[in-house]
């Protein structure tokens, strides 16, 4: 077992979904024997704010936080929120990301623009993005609300998980009512 | 057991773990969790108290009556609470009592950024201070030991890193204590002065104990480290950032318990390394308990006062360099928290806005009601201020001030220490006018009940406090209810009772949009054709509208269609779905 301590940020807009990313995560983590710590944001922020979580695996996980330069992969589920954390990761790090575009409201009001091209421009920087339009993804699989476990699908590729794996964590982790939905979420972001 | 677990639901695992029977709390980002994990558990009675004061009354009494209790509150509710800290200090206990604190440095959700250390030594009590989960479980249950031995109240006291954040955790089985009984005992319980000169020196001489105790715990622990140019005392999350950062490199002396502190311990640590160094967060606590055994040490030169520390922020201090990723040279802009799509804050705050009145503010969702384009609260201090403030800000204040202020305040935050307010207005007559924002819920900690939602803690129907008649019982005779969904005649009450020649109390009633029992009707059309982009329904700041090629689009995933924008828009470009009901 890799006993260096890994680090990935899921980052969005309050109320996306990214806490069950991160307890789906966690449990399969956890399942393979790690360390791990997943630091969440709760209260006022959680409000169509910015939001983070970290998730950290290894041997021996100290801190709950990551701090800049440490995330080995930034999850993003809008494509501002992805720009915002870059400082985070470590030279060579990958960014997944949901192309969405959620306006935040200093763009609503009129008193700032949302950045153009931005996928392109991070890819500039030298990091590996991975970009996918999940939003139309989670609508195929028959609900806007699924753009987690679509994002968890595209993810999955980048994990030496199995299937099963994954199966056993999702089936743990969402109510049995919408498990079809999310396992079909989950097949169209990993395919 | 192992599983991944919160701090919060870790510490409710150490109560039911350790035989606890009552809970009492107030919710308050970031100790709200404990409580409702604490509830989870059949054998384990758990309930929303009115407030804090009333929380830590109410653990006290269950650990009088022989029954393990306990209380959990954020570092602001402790202000609240203090008053029964100070002397339960005094009386000690029956059963074991522990009193949860959650700081919140970095002010995610709170209005302060209070170390709620100094109430440890202020009211000289032990406290102990997790820096996982798993010590936040194993600390829960050594707390009931200490309470007991000791006969004291135990401080847990959490933080928002170790609050928030899910560590691994070993979960054992629940084991009931002894059983204890109520016994009359005048001299320890009640508290005249009489009474209260014998346990002050008895205070004093526990402290002394728990200081040898402290000693010699294995939660002291010391951690070796190779190079003795440095050693380092820290706890809490502050602990994780310095094993991070510096791994094994310096000595480390890892508290558990925060006060009182091991003197021997420090003074022998200290002389073992060259340089003493204290790595915590806000004040320097522990440092200037160092400085006051006369050691010579660095602490807040190093780390500031405000806000959290990091493990880069520590490597920064005493180990080298990092190096973070690249930028975007590109201005992102901020996202800030919003109010909700269909929240019915919105509307009244609109209102309050277009009416151009001063508004004293209240702690809550509606908080946000403060941030632009609404813009509308001119104050906000802590939970209650704002009825209580009104009343002197009128009292007191120019004549005209009763016509043109109101006070704004949650259901909860009202119930919580609003209605003290209220009765103050009645009873020393202020021409005063109070919006009760009853949204039927405590909002912003996630969704708890409280006395006027009429369900309890474990979601079973109970007794609902009718708001209407509470203010009528403590003398407001105007009392209105208006739906804040409809503008026109929210904007009608508030001039009729800002008018009125007497205090007011109007409601505004409609459920948080996000409750699961909530119908909405789906969302609001827009007409491109009909626009014509006058921006009018920009100047409520929904965040399911927005401006796209010059007209009004509305984010279907979003929208409700609550049908605030369209009674802004003159030209009929917003509409409610046709379709929905």
């Amino acid at each position: 077992m890799e006993t260096e301590t890994k680090n990935m940020m899921i980052v969005g807009v309050g109320g996306q979904g990214t806490l069950l990313a991160s307890k789906l995560l966690g449990r399969l983590l956890l399942g393979r024997g790690y360390d791990v710590k997943v630091s969440e944001v709760h209260g006022m922020s959680q409000r169509g704010g910015s939001v983070v979580t970290y998730v950290r695996w290894g041997g021996k996980v100290f801190s709950p936080i990551i701090d800049k330069g440490q995330a080995d992969c930034i999850l993003s589920f809008e494509l501002l929120e992805a720009a915002r954390y870059t400082e985070y990761l470590k030279p060579g790090g990958r960014i997944i990301v949901n192309s969405q575009q959620i306006n935040p409201m200093p763009v609503i009001a009129g008193t700032a623009s949302y950045p153009e091209s931005l996928a392109e421009k991070l890819e500039a920087l030298g990091i590996d993005v991975d970009a996918l339009d999940a939003l139309s993804l989670a609508e195929e699989a028959g609900n806007s609300k699924a753009v987690n476990l679509v994002l968890m699908g595209r993810l999955s590729r980048h994990f030496d998980f199995t299937e099963d794996e994954w199966m056993a964590a999702i089936e743990h982790s969402v109510p049995p009512k919408f498990l079809e939905l999310n396992k079909k979420a989950f097949a169209l972001g990993r395919q | 057991m192992k599983t991944l677990i919160l701090g919060n639901e870790a510490v409710a695992r150490g109560l039911y773990e350790a035989g606890c029977s009552f809970v009492s709390s107030y919710p308050g980002t970031p100790s709200t969790e404990i409580t409702e994990c604490a509830a989870k558990y059949d054998e384990l009675y758990a309930e929303w108290a009115p407030n804090e004061k009333v929380a830590m009354e109410a653990a006290f009494g269950a650990c009088l009556s022989g029954k393990r209790s306990f209380c959990a509150m954020k570092h602001v509710g402790l202000n609240v609470a203090a008053d029964p800290l100070f002397t339960i200090s005094y009386t000690g206990v029956n059963a074991g009592l522990i009193i949860g604190v959650a700081d919140d440095a970095g002010m995610h959700s709170s209005q302060n950024e209070q170390d709620s250390r100094h109430y440890a030594r202020a009211a000289k009590l032990p406290m102990l201070e997790p820096s996982d989960s798993a010590e936040a479980l194993a600390f829960a249950r050594l707390a009931y030991e200490l309470s007991e031995e000791y006969d004291t109240a135990v401080l847990l006291k959490m933080c928002t890193r170790v609050s928030h954040s899910q560590s691994v955790v070993e979960t054992g089985e629940r084991v009931l204590p002894a059983q204890k009984k109520y016994e009359k005992n005048p001299g320890k319980f009640i508290m005249m002065p009489a009474n209260a000169k014998k346990r002050h020196p008895q205070v004093e001489a526990r402290t002394r104990a728990l200081t040898a105790w402290a000693e010699t715990a294995e939660i002291n622990r010391i951690e070796d480290g190779g190079d003795r140019s440095c050693g380092i005392i820290t706890s809490s999350t502050c602990y994780q950032y310095v094993k991070e950062a510096l791994g094994d490199t310096y000595p480390v002396l890892k508290l558990g318990m925060i006060w009182p502190m091991p003197e021997q311990k420090i003074r022998s640590f200290a002389a073992s390394v060259d340089r003493l160094v204290v790595v915590e967060e806000l004040d320097g606590f522990i440092e200037d308990h160092c400085r006051g055994l006369g050691l010579e040490v660095s602490g807040k030169e190093l780390f500031s006062d405000i806000g959290e520390l990091s493990q880069n922020l520590v490597k920064e201090r005493l180990g080298g360099g990092v190096q973070a990723g690249a930028s975007l040279d590109e201005e992102i802009p901020a996202r800030p928290p919003v109010m909700c799509a269909g929240c019915p804050h919105r509307s009244i705050f609109y209102v309050l806005k277009k009416m151009r009145l001063t508004v004293l503010g209240d702690i809550g969702c509606y908080t946000l009601g403060a941030v632009p384009p609404l813009g509308a609260i001119d104050t906000t201090v802590c939970m209650g201020a704002s009825v209580s403030g009104l009343h002197g800000f009128v009292k007191a204040g120019d004549r005209e001030n009763a016509g043109r202020t109101v006070a704004v305040i949650g259901d909860s935050t009202f119930i919580h220490s609003g209605v003290t307010g209220l009765i103050n207005i009645a009873y020393n007559e202020s021409n005063a006018t109070v919006i009760i924002l009853d949204n039927s819920i405590t909002g912003m900690t996630g969704h708890q009940q409280n006395p006027t939602t009429g369900y309890n803690l474990k979601g079973d129907p109970c007794t609902k406090i009718d708001l209407e008649s509470l203010c009528h019982a403590v003398g407001i005779k105007r009392v209105r209810v208006v739906d804040p969904y409809d503008m026109e005649a929210c904007q009608s009450v508030i001039k009729e009772e800002l008018a009125a020649d007497e205090p007011s109390v109007i409601i505004s009633r409609r459920p948080c949009a996000l409750l699961k029992y909530v119908k909405h009707p789906g969302p609001i059309c827009s007409d491109t054709e009909k626009c014509k982009g006058c921006k009018a329904c920009m100047s409520i700041g929904c965040p399911a509208i927005s401006m796209v090629d010059g007209k009004a689009k509305i984010d279907a995933t979003l929208c409700v269609g609550c049908g605030v924008c369209e009674q802004l828009c003159k030209f009929d470009a917003l509409v409610k779905n046709p379709s929905a009901g």
